[in-house]
């Protein structure tokens, strides 16, 4: 069990380092995309199923490929020379630990960690019946939401008729 | 706990399998039993893949009017193994201006993801390597690690064919995965379940000699042709094979691949189909169950072989008869055809629930599904112009 959480943890933080440090943006996506599986394979350690395999689908499989479409399409191949490091690393650092401090305190003064609750069978059927019966409404609005979206983006790609050349 | 021989026959893997583990130390058991099961479905799908190369080859020779390979061994069916000397003893080469470690990976994840999908598909009665909650989900999720794959091998090979060819697998792949999961939804409707296990356990009962496989009912029909023409587009295959088109892009993203990762790509690709098929069958033929309560005496994962060499043979014969569609037309067919289908069909199969079985629900069911396909495909065939096609980009 631990020997396992530290695998896939080491093989998180690395992706996700990577992910910074790398001088190609393509490769960085790529070793984001390690990252989200790492994620996916911690999900599935605590025994989510539904979360773990949503993470893959949804991350892996769509959020990777739209990024690397996007990089592709808008950079060159050729990667940039200048250092990795932006030229104000130190304040973004600093902001960052504040951040990390600050939600690191607020998650120690909740009582979350110290509390030890049952070990609950995230199975795939409550999950459902929450969907589809507590929360019909919001998960309604969602879908109507991201369809607007998409009619969106469809009406912005959508090739434009000149009428007079 | 005492069996009779037709049990025994049909049990047979499952317990030599734990009576070979049973003779190690107790800690190894859980882990010995697993890289065993492995190991199987490694053997057999590889075996498999080999097999149906040989066949694939002979039988679009027939369509094709010639031989087809006859040279290795009797009828040359030994032939794969002739290709896996020349793959393995050829040069790998790897374009200088590629993206070394890119191009290597590859291959290797998509053969990977490729097997990992077999690990929900139960081929024959206790034959699943793992019994998942969200099996079907776990399925589709591995899936799509086959998209990264591809784009990898595009991009990493610095060609601008293999760019093509890679972005157009991935248009097609995305495409096409949303009726595939559609189509497979109705299933899941009925079972009740996303475990490939329960699903297949639901089929597995006879009214008569007659089964209770989903593709007997009119959602069940409409959803596995729907769901095998998708999963014809999920893997690349004829009439949907744009993204290896010779004739405009040579060979699309596995270009620049030669050698044994090209073989490994021809792996991957036809592992793919056989994943999808399997998981056809689970869903709408009833995976391992038999198609008659008086052929139950034949070994359950006979069964699940059989339906799969049966699918196999479809798709070679597809392949051999089927002119390519283009890439404007394959976009369109799937979202103005395929989409609203599979959702009509996910209406129809929430009908048949709530209907009173008889044949007014039949003739009900039918009708919902049989008339929207027509009014569809009319008014499709309405908006086309046909003259001569302008490209904005290639004059």
């Amino acid at each position: 069990m631990t020997v396992t959480f530290l695998i896939l943890a080491a093989l998180t933080l690395a992706g996700t380092v990577a992910a910074m440090a790398m001088r190609n943006l393509i490769h960085c996506v790529l070793a984001l995309t390690l990252g989200f599986a790492g994620l996916a394979a911690l999900y599935l350690l605590l025994g989510a199923q539904f979360v773990g395999f949503t993470q893959i689908l949804v991350y892996v499989g769509a959020v990777a490929i739209l990024a690397v479409f996007v990089i592709m399409m808008t950079q060159s191949a050729i990667p940039a020379m200048q250092s990795i490091f932006s030229s104000f690393w130190v304040a973004g650092s600093v902001v960052a630990a504040a951040v990390f401090a600050v939600l690191a305190w607020a998650i120690c003064r909740s009582g979350f960690a110290s509390q030890v609750l049952p070990p609950v069978e995230a199975a795939v059927h409550p999950i459902g019946d929450a969907l589809m019966h507590g929360y019909v409404l919001p998960l309604e609005i969602m879908g109507l939401l991201l369809t607007a979206a998409m009619i969106g983006a469809v009406v912005l790609a959508m090739h434009e008729k000149r009428r007079t050349p | 706990m005492t069996m009779s021989p037709i049990q025994q026959a049909d049990q047979f893997f499952v317990t030599s399998q734990h009576r070979f583990v049973s003779y190690l130390p107790a800690e190894f058991q859980s882990l010995t039993s697993a890289i065993l099961s492995v190991i199987a479905i490694v053997l057999v799908f590889a075996l498999l893949f080999a097999i149906t190369t040989v066949l694939e080859r002979k039988g679009l020779g027939r369509i094709q009017n010639r031989y087809g390979p006859n040279r290795v061994g009797p009828a040359g069916f030994f032939q794969p193994l002739a290709d896996g000397v020349k793959s393995l003893t050829k040069e790998d080469l790897v374009p200088r201006t590629a993206d070394q470690m890119v191009h290597f990976l590859a291959p290797v994840l998509l053969v990977t993801a490729a097997f990992l999908a077999y690990a929900v598909l139960p081929v024959g009665r206790n034959m699943v390597l793992v019994n998942l909650n969200a099996g079907i989900l776990y399925f589709f999720a591995v899936g799509s690690l086959v998209e990264l794959a591809v784009f990898m091998a595009g991009w990493s090979s610095r060609n601008k064919y293999s760019l093509l060819g890679g972005m157009r697998a991935i248009a097609q792949m995305i495409s096409y995965e949303v009726p595939l999961v559609l189509a497979s939804v109705v299933v899941i409707m009925a079972a009740g379940s996303l475990s490939t296990v329960s699903i297949v356990d639901m089929q597995a009962s006879y009214t008569g000699i007659w089964p209770h496989w989903f593709v007997f009912t009119p959602w069940g029909f409409a959803g596995f042709i729907l769901f095998m023409i998708a999963a014809t587009a999920e893997s690349n295959r004829s009439p949907f094979d744009l993204p290896e088109g010779e004739s405009e892009i040579i060979a699309g993203y596995y270009i620049e691949y030669s050698g044994f990762k090209f073989a490994l790509f021809f792996l991957g690709e036809y592992l793919g189909m056989f994943a999808t098929s399997g998981l056809a069958i689970t869903l709408f033929l009833g995976g391992w169950a038999a198609p008659f309560s008086f052929l139950t005496w034949i070994p359950s994962y006979l069964w699940f072989f059989a339906k799969l060499l049966l699918l196999i043979v479809i798709f070679i014969w597809i392949r051999g008869t089927l002119p390519r569609l283009r890439m404007d037309q394959l976009m369109s067919f799937a979202w103005q055809f395929m989409l609203p289908m599979t959702l009509f069909n996910l209406f129809v199969a929430g009908v048949w629930h709530f209907m009173p079985s008889g044949i007014v629900r039949w003739l009900v069911c039918i009708a919902l599904l049989v008339a929207p396909a027509i009014l569809l495909s009319r008014s499709l065939k309405q908006g086309k112009k046909f003259a001569v096609r302008h490209y904005r980009f290639a004059e």
